[in-house]
This record gives structure tokens, C-alpha cells and sequence, in this order.
């Protein structure tokens, strides 16, 4: 790998821009791609080929090409997670998510909750959470989390959440405190096949208790949505 | 240097090596670029290595990783890739312990700086 061609990932990796570095095998040429099928190298690829450059790209997935004379690595930006509620909850959640690899943004407009004393290095913003929520626009590479129980905080932040590609919606709560939020939902206007993106109550049952225990069940259940793994 | 818990875990190899080579060290990539069978890292999983043999991230649960650093210092000499194959019929697979019985092919290359 030549010098440039190092720097061209890290960079694109510092503007988040998701790229594939393609290598041919037989004798180390790299080019980089990017979703534009823009080409940065001394290399051509056909229209179908630069396709299957795309599909990785898509597929958060590196795998050869062209019967294996090229391999496509993917660098993609992190996968996000929007923790709603500075809570205890949050301060296992954010460090345990954080290893799993991703970057963590935590909304909670109540000063005293979100403070840098509690979360140290950690991303805060003290915004209403759906005003957050538009501002952080959830893609198909993040997860939103309620963990408030409060109606004031988590609805307007779930309510936003679904009107986008998140792959992973959850609110903390018991199975009544949840009934009661779906309730609320349907009442401003969400069907059932929406509601039933929502992960609630939040995390896998293994009976969690603590804090600490509570953020494994979460990231528990979100690694298995995210693998597209039938829990049922 | 000193790096997060995190940075390790999650190896931001790429990086690393742009440090060590900033350093003025030599320093070589390998790619996971096949798997067949249960192999415990899938394709896309990179190690860095390093002249002095330091290592960061993966590209097996360990069971191939001291070979694939062996042949990461032959090519940080001569600066010629090198595509490598461990499997559960490859004799230097078993002497460095590949006991999953997955096979992999992994892709050596030098930062050329």
C-alpha cells in the first residue's frame, strides 16, 4: 500500500465518508471508490463491477470481486447510538457501547443529568430530544435508546425516531409502563406495524438488574438486530 | 503512545500504522481476504504489524497470527505481497495451532512510505 492511498482512507475516514479500498492481487494496485463510483487511482473497473463495489459498500461487507482477482475492503463511518437520558443506566450503556465500536451521543435537556462530571469525553447535547433527534438524523446505521421512562423526554424522541431508517428503536420501561407509551403513540397517529419497531421494554430478558446488567441486555438485543438475528 | 481501551479493542489499524510509520518505522498490513468453514474472523479483518513485531488488531482468534507476522516482516523488506493460506490441510496452519478447522487466505502488504 502506497503512502497516498493510506492517507486517502484516513482521510475519508475523518469526513466519515463511507469508501471501498479495492486491490487487485495479482500485483497490489489500489484504487479507493466511493458511493459516486468516483474512482481514486490509477485503475478501471466496469459498470457492474463498480455495482458490486456499491453493494459492499452498502452491505457494511469486504469480500472479493471479479472471481477473486480484486478484493474490496470496506471502511465505513461507525455505527451511531443516541442514548436519551443521562441515567445511570447511561453511564454503563455509553462506555460498553462505545467498545462495541460505536459513537455515542447522549440527549438529555436537564442540565443536572447531562453533565460532563457524568459523562467524561462523552458527546452531550441538552436539546429537547426530538430537536436533537432531527438535528443528529438517524440513518441506517444507528440506534436510538429511551431511557428516561419519562413521557415528556422519551415520546418526542421515539416519535422522531420512527419517522426514520434507525435500525434499532428502544425504550426502557416495564411491560406496563410500555403499554401506556403505545398507547400514547397510537393516539398520535402511529400504526401497529410502526409501533413495532420499537424494542420495548428495552433488552433482551435475562434478567437483568443492574445498571451494568441492563446495558448488556440492551446491547445484547441491538447486536442481534443488527446481524438480522430472529430472537423469536 | 498512549491509546483508549477502546482505540485497542477496536483497533483502528489503518491509524496505527500511520503512527508507526510517522515513527520511522517499517510497517506491514494483512487483510483477511477469504474464509471457507468456521473461521473466526471474516473477511476485512486486518492486522497491523510493525518492525519491532508489535501487533494491532486481528485476523484470527490468534491461532495464525505469529506466522502471518513472519511473513509481514519478509515483506516489509522486499515490498512484494504476499497472499497466504491456513487450513486445517496446511501443515504451517497446524504447527502455528489453526485448531477451528476453518481455512483462511490472508493478504500481506507493506506500507510502501
Amino acid at each position: 500500500m502506497r503512502d497516498e492511498v493510506l492517507k486517502k482512507i484516513l482521510r475519508a475516514q475523518d469526513h466519515k465518508i463511507p469508501i471501498a479500498l479495492i486491490t487487485r492481487l495479482s500485483d497490489g494496485s489500489q484504487a479507493v471508490v466511493d458511493r459516486k463510483k468516483s474512482i481514486d487511482g490509477d485503475m478501471t473497473f466496469s459498470q457492474q463491477e463498480l455495482e458490486e463495489v456499491l453493494s459492499c459498500i452498502r452491505d457494511d461487507k469486504s469480500r472479493s470481486l471479479g472471481g477473486g482477482e480484486y478484493f474490496a475492503r470496506v471502511f465505513n463511518p461507525k455505527l451511531r447510538m443516541v442514548v436519551v437520558g443521562a441515567v445511570h443506566i447511561a453511564q454503563a450503556l455509553t462506555p460498553m457501547a462505545a467498545l462495541a465500536n460505536f459513537e455515542v451521543t447522549i440527549v438529555d435537556p436537564r442540565g443536572s443529568f447531562a453533565s460532563d462530571a457524568r459523562f467524561p469525553g462523552v458527546n452531550l447535547m441538552d436539546e429537547w430530544p426530538d430537536e436533537a433527534l432531527v438535528k443528529l438524523a438517524p440513518d441506517t446505521r444507528t440506534a436510538v435508546v429511551t431511557l428516561t421512562h419519562d413521557p415528556k423526554l422519551d415520546d418526542p424522541a421515539l416519535e422522531e425516531a420512527l419517522k426514520t431508517d434507525a435500525f434499532y428503536i428502544a425504550s426502557l420501561g416495564s411491560k406496563k409502563t410500555h403499554s401506556k407509551r403505545l398507547e400514547r403513540l397510537r393516539k398520535a397517529g402511529f400504526n401497529e406495524k410502526t409501533l413495532k419497531r420499537i424494542n420495548g421494554p428495552a433488552g433482551l430478558d435475562i434478567g437483568a438488574v443492574s445498571p451494568s446488567e441492563i446495558a448488556i441486555s440492551i446491547l445484547a438485543e441491538l447486536t442481534a438486530v443488527l446481524h438480522h438475528k430472529d430472537l423469536r | 503512545m498512549e491509546k483508549s481501551n477502546d482505540a485497542i479493542i477496536n483497533s483502528d489499524v489503518l491509524k496505527t500504522i500511520s503512527e508507526w510509520s510517522n515513527s520511522g518505522m517499517k510497517t506491514a498490513i494483512a487483510t483477511v481476504i477469504d474464509t471457507w468453514g468456521s473461521s473466526p474472523r471474516p473477511a476485512g479483518s486486518q492486522l497491523g504489524v510493525n518492525e519491532r513485531c508489535e501487533m494491532i488488531g486481528s485476523v484470527s482468534g490468534g491461532c495464525i497470527e505469529g506466522a502471518v507476522v513472519k511473513a509481514a516482516l519478509e515483506v516489509m523488506e522486499d515490498k512484494k505481497p504476499q497472499i497466504l493460506e491456513f487450513g486445517v490441510s496446511n501443515e504451517d496452519a497446524w504447527e502455528v495451532g489453526l485448531a477451528c478447522g476453518g481455512n483462511v487466505k490472508v493478504y500481506v502488504e507493506a506500507l510502501e512510505s
